[in-house]
């Protein structure tokens, strides 16, 4: 089989059958995408990488020790013990092209040939310890001793496998959805306005679209729209009953941003840029991000660079959202006697600053909450962030992983798993059908809809 | 020319030559690189005070202490060893005033009339020794451990070599031992030293310097962020 150019494919099927949204388990996979010749491949992969080269990434590329500490701090390595999952290890072609092509002692290298040219095979070896093996959850991060943020070199090196064309066939395959469809996940505006019309009715709520001027402009992840689409009526519940003038915005809906994740910066700038548009458009002074952990870093942390310049409106998670509104005493909620215990999002919480937002809102919830050891910073991911929960290769090993989080649940003992992100909830749901798993995790968004007090839906 | 007097002539300035202008380009190579302008609205306006993480990563987490133990223990013991024996060790002050005295015509004596403390000579030998023993024991954990033995490459070998090198010289100088002449030990001792030097800034020795500009950076982005340090 040869590899597809980005025309000559009609949108791949998604399977909505399964416990995590992602394109069909493909027949034949396409890891390798368009033509060019193997040294143009490399080429570009070189070259974006390097384009992207700041005094931070450089400064990391030459603090490295090798002391392999940050094996202990992978999940991947920790259910296998496979030293190729080592986190610094999945950049190692990155790091021979940085010292050949962009060192200080750059020149020196390439005279002797201290470092070998990276080759094509050496690239499409490393994709799957780049994309199937790590999540970008940053625990390796706080391990490092040199304080390398190895998690943000490897964001940077998937621009590079982008650009050469060397990306799992799904996060190819989603981002082409998106291309032409305008949605990676199925949730076009059509789907999404039809959606809305349907919860509206169902769920009898009002729920504003495209409303001219608003304060607040709210967003929604793919999963939520088209798996989890209690969450959109969590969402309308909480801001009516807040009256909030709001609204959502068909030309800026979704959050989800399968540019950053699989590096396409383009894709990137461009989900990101409508979101933007859309919430200038309605004159929103807040944007409330949805329960997704890598929307939260695409529009929280990197909208305004993409944007050019500093955010005319806030952006909020809808846990920040939620704790803000607890905090001024404008959202009650009832009680709800049960224990329950926080999975921390990465992107919200160890890397995003929300550490005690969300226990905020299970506080105001009255839930006894159970911390898992560990949590918070150093907590475990679920395994499914960074689009690995999409891609079907990466199956059997995300399932290892999974393993940690069912002992860390259980060893709580507590009645609810509770957490604020739609993917990792995905990855909880995928793993419990896989392990015939009994425990079910929730959604904090559903769960302070549920509770709100006075509200009489 | 003896040996002795090229170790302690040309080659000492041409060592110390190579490390000073290698450190200076390596170091700027990298920090005079352009860093864009994060315009995303800060959670915590003070990010200086992540430079707090330069300290706070010296040692790990608790939730992270089993794992790296080891290597933090032996890392530890090598490093103090050979500062303090760097440092502290009567003939190396010696050494270092002469030397300030030769660039400044004096030395900590003669600019606030009390010199650089010394050690005895007994525990200066006994933590040069740990020393040793702190780094043949990362070397054999370097070659048995899986990860570390893939990660590493000819710098980490080198590098721990034109570490262990001096201690070791020294150790033997100090000692007479090897049935040698005391000026060829000392030599030898030199020429170690002066590797070590050459070396320095194209390996990862570099570290020494780097790990404050690393730890500093991450350091002011996470807590710009308010994520975890």
């Amino acid at each position: 089989m040869t590899a597809p150019t980005a025309h000559t494919r009609k949108p791949e099927p998604l399977d909505f059958d399964q416990p995590r949204v992602s394109i069909a388990k493909p027949e034949y996979r396409f890891d390798m995408q368009g033509e060019m010749p193997e040294a143009e491949r490399v080429e570009r992969a070189m070259k974006s990488f390097v384009k992207d080269f700041g005094r931070t990434a450089a400064i990391y590329m030459e603090s490295c020790i090798h002391c392999g500490m940050c094996a202990e701090a992978c999940h991947f390595y920790e259910v296998t013990k496979d030293p190729k999952y080592t986190p610094i290890w999945k950049l190692e072609p990155f790091k021979q092209a940085y010292k050949r092509e962009y060192g200080p002692f750059a020149v020196v290298y390439r005279a002797l040939n201290l470092k070998q040219k990276v080759t094509v095979e050496q690239l499409q070896q490393w994709q799957q310890l780049i994309y199937d093996s790590c999540t970008v959850c940053g625990r390796c991060s706080l391990i490092c001793p040199m304080g390398i943020d190895i998690a943000a070199l490897v964001s940077q090196a998937r621009h590079g496998m982008y650009n050469a064309g060397l990306i799992p066939h799904e996060l190819w395959a989603v981002t082409e959805r998106a291309r032409l469809e305008g949605s990676p996940l199925g949730a076009t505006p059509k789907v999404f306005k039809d959606r809305i019309e349907w919860l509206a009715d169902d769920h009898e709520v009002e729920i504003p679209v495209d409303a001219a001027d608003a304060d607040v402009m709210c967003a929604m992840s793919s999963i939520e729209i088209m798996k989890y689409p209690d969450s959109v009526v969590a969402t309308a519940r909480i801001m009516n009953h807040l009256g909030l003038s709001w609204t959502f915005r068909l030309d800026g809906y979704e959050a989800t941003n399968f540019g950053l994740l699989s590096g396409n910066s383009a894709a990137q700038k461009q989900l990101t840029m409508k979101l933007i548009d859309a919430a200038v458009a309605c004159g929103a002074k807040t944007v409330i991000l949805p329960e997704c952990g890598h929307a939260y870093t695409a529009l929280r942390w990197m909208g305004a660079n993409m944007y050019g310049e500093p955010l005319p409106f806030r952006v909020l998670h809808i846990a920040e959202f939620l704790a803000e509104q607890v905090r001024e005493g404008k959202l009650r909620l009832k009680k709800v006697a049960k224990s329950a215990t926080f999975h921390d999002p990465c992107q919200v919480v160890r890397r995003g600053g929300a550490i005690e937002a969300p226990r905020e809102v299970l506080k105001a919830l009255g839930v006894e909450l159970r911390e898992m050891y560990p949590s918070k910073g150093t907590a475990w991911c679920c395994g499914g962030g960074g689009g690995v929960v999409a891609n079907h290769r990466a199956d059997d090993l995300r399932y290892k992983t999974f393993r940690i989080k069912m002992e860390q649940v259980e060893q709580t003992g507590a009645e609810l798993p509770v957490t604020t992100c739609a993917n990792c909830r995905q990855t909880f749901d995928d793993g419990q059908a896989h392990f015939k798993w009994d425990r079910k995790m929730h959604s904090l968004l559903e769960l302070v809809a549920d509770n709100l007090l006075g509200d009489d839906q | 020319m003896s040996l002795l007097d090229f170790a302690r002539g040309p080659a000492l300035q041409w060592s110390v030559f190579v490390f000073i202008v290698g450190v200076l380009w390596r170091l700027f190579g990298v920090l005079l690189l352009r860093s864009k302008k994060d315009l995303s609205e800060p959670r915590n306006r003070a990010a200086w005070k992540g430079l707090r993480l330069i300290a706070l990563r010296s040692w790990p987490r608790r939730e992270f202490l089993e794992g790296t133990a080891f290597g933090e223990v032996m890392g530890y013991a090598f490093h103090v060893g050979f500062l303090v024996t760097l440092f502290f060790f009567a003939p190396h002050v010696v050494f270092f005033a002469d030397v300030a005295r030769g660039l400044i015509g004096t030395d900590l004596r003669g600019l606030i009339g009390v010199g650089w403390p010394t050690l005895p000579n007994g525990i200066i030998t006994l933590l040069a020794a740990v020393s040793v023993a702190a780094l043949l024991a990362l070397l054999v954990h370097r070659l048995v451990n899986p990860v570390k033995r893939l990660i590493s490459n000819f710098d980490d070998y080198f590098s721990w070599f034109v570490t262990i090198a001096p201690l070791v010289t020294g150790l033997l100088a100090f000692s007479h031992l090897a049935g040698w002449p005391y000026e060829r030990l000392l030599a030898w001792h030199l020429l170690s030293v002066e590797l070590l030097l050459v070396w320095f800034p194209f390996g990862k020795l570099m570290h020494a310097f780097t790990i404050f500009a690393a730890r500093g950076t991450t350091g002011m982005i996470f807590e710009r962020r308010g994520a975890s340090l």
